[in-house]
């Protein structure tokens, strides 16, 4: 059984640049209803935009209506179990690269368009654009490049406890999703949570995106996200392995790392990326913005990508 | 069908799991858990039939009597919660596992080492798994059916990621947690890298008879 977040009591906060998408609709992905918002006129050349995780598309809303303004048709998504997508039974990334696929297809068929990710956005392109190199015209990633385990050099038998540390926690978390819920609390109390791990983004923007990711009933406001999805885990795949293949990407590529580091970010440094870029590929570090630099300066970021984009075509 | 055959229904997040008791008892149990594509056996193995406990098995997502989920998303890790729900329910166990039910076994092994008595390892669908490190993997989609097995459990299970290494560590953790010489036991005749990763750790014995495995834990 599938079932999407219902918000009972809609109320929108202000944010100075922050815009709602133009449209919203929700498209069956082989079964997950994946939630779609655009940007700009549905006649302009496609731009797809992915979030990272635990986000959603709506945290675009400052920085996607800037691409619309130039001439861009902002095409984002919510990824399964974000947003207003659908809640389902199961996640990982396969489905999460099949969900996208499905999106990409929507918006522009078969043909190439640009794409800009941030963080699991980012590399869920990267993957795509292995997997299906013919949806890309170009591609930008805001910090969204693993490239190393937070804790490299412990040893052996510490790791060991680590990994069995994870695993109890999480198959505690597992048998308790059945009836698990999203703590309900005030907007403020919403947008506090989030401070914690988005520690730079400003009180007002926090409380912005509570009115727009979040649903209200008679307890409280609640996050969209579905409850049995949670942060941290442990499975077989490995950050290094995601850098290796970008050096096989065929279209322009740029990338954007951040000086700051923050607790959703990968912090990967300059270094660790320039062994791998294309030969159409550059990145730079932007100074004096965390993970969210799309967020912290949506116009100066846009800006940069901007003009690696070239005009809307 | 045996007689003695029960089944409950275990409530995992949105997935209805069954556990299926082949032959009850108070203490002792027995897990049995099936290889890709398969289901539960519906009466006692005649490998089993020695044992002198309990004897269940359990379908996983995807599979047998449980639920079928809607767009798939499997992982080895989601099946390993799985079987870690049918030990909340049952108590500690010894777990049979063929194929894909093997590297399950060696996984909640690692993962609830105190609670699993033992983990055997056996022949069957979904022994190998995908590669040992990333390739290139087509965006697949699968067309949607009303009955188990999952076209997707079969397609992305038949392809995870099993990296040597990975699957080591679980035979650590067995070893540091269960109490027993030797947790693990590998009567497999087949096997693919991760399996020979295995048997190389100490903590592992290998054996040709599934019946005399099993009478090292009975």
């Amino acid at each position: 059984m599938v079932r999407r977040p219902r918000t009972l009591h809609h109320v929108t906060s202000e944010f100075p640049g922050a815009r709602a998408p133009e449209r919203e609709y929700t498209i069956d992905a082989k079964g997950v209803g994946i939630a779609i918002h655009e940007w700009g006129d549905a006649d302009a050349p496609p731009l797809l935009m992915a979030h990272g995780g635990f986000d959603f598309a709506r945290t675009f809303d400052a920085f996607a209506p800037i691409f619309a303004d130039a001439g861009w048709r902002v095409v984002s998504w919510d990824h399964r179990g974000h947003g207003d997508s659908a809640h389902t039974h199961l996640y990982s990334w396969d489905a999460d690269l099949r969900d996208a696929s499905a999106v990409f297809e929507h918006a522009a068929g078969r043909s190439a368009v640009p794409a800009i990710g941030h963080s699991k956005g980012g590399a869920l392109c990267l993957n795509l654009a292995d997997a299906e190199p013919f949806r890309f015209r170009k591609i930008v990633n805001i910090d969204g490049m693993p490239s190393r385990r937070p804790v490299p050099d412990v040893a052996e038998h510490e790791r060991t406890k680590l990994l069995s540390g994870e695993i109890t926690s999480w198959l505690d978390h597992r048998a308790g999703t059945a009836t698990a819920e999203r703590k309900p609390g005030t907007v403020e109390e919403l947008a506090e949570r989030r401070r914690r791990m988005n520690p730079r983004l400003r009180p007002d923007w926090l409380r912005y995106l509570v009115s727009v990711g979040a649903f209200e009933r008679d307890d409280g406001w609640r996050w969209k996200l579905d409850p049995s999805i949670r942060f941290g885990g442990f499975g077989p795949w490995r950050p290094e392995w995601a850098l290796p293949k970008m050096a096989s990407l065929g279209v322009p590529f740029y990338g954007l790392l951040v000086e700051h580091s923050e607790p959703m970010g990968w912090d990967t440094r300059i270094d660790d990326v320039v062994p791998y870029l294309p030969d159409s590929g550059h990145v730079e570090e932007v100074k004096g913005v965390g993970h969210f630099a799309h967020i912290e300066r949506p116009q100066a970021t846009a800006a940069r990508i901007m003009e690696f984009l070239g005009a809307p075509r | 069908m045996s007689a003695d055959l029960t089944t409950v229904m275990l409530t995992h997040n949105r997935v209805e799991l069954a556990l299926h008791t082949l032959r009850p008892a108070d203490d002792r149990n027995l897990l049995l858990l099936h290889g890709l594509g398969e289901a539960s056996p519906t009466s006692v193995p005649r490998f089993a039939g020695c044992w002198s406990g309990g004897v269940h098995a359990l379908d996983f997502t995807g599979h047998g009597a449980s639920s079928l989920p809607v767009g798939g998303g499997y992982t080895a890790e989601m099946l390993l919660a799985d079987v870690d729900m049918a030990i909340r329910h049952l108590g500690p166990v010894t777990v049979v596992g063929r194929g894909l039910g093997a590297y399950i076994a060696l996984l909640i092994a690692g993962a609830r080492a105190v609670d699993v008595r033992g983990a055997i390892l056996v022949d069957g669908p979904g022994m190998s798994g995908g590669p040992t490190s990333p390739t290139s993997q087509p965006v697949v989609t699968a067309e949607s059916v009303d009955t188990t097995p999952d076209p997707y459990a079969i397609l992305e299970l038949g392809r995870d990621l099993r990296p040597p290494d990975y699957a080591t560590s679980f035979v650590r953790l067995a070893n540091e947690g269960s109490g027993l010489d030797e947790p693990i036991t590998v009567t497999a005749k087949f096997r693919p890298r991760w399996l020979r990763a295995v048997v190389d750790e100490p903590g592992v014995r290998e054996m040709s008879s599934l019946a005399d495995a099993l009478a090292r834990y009975g």
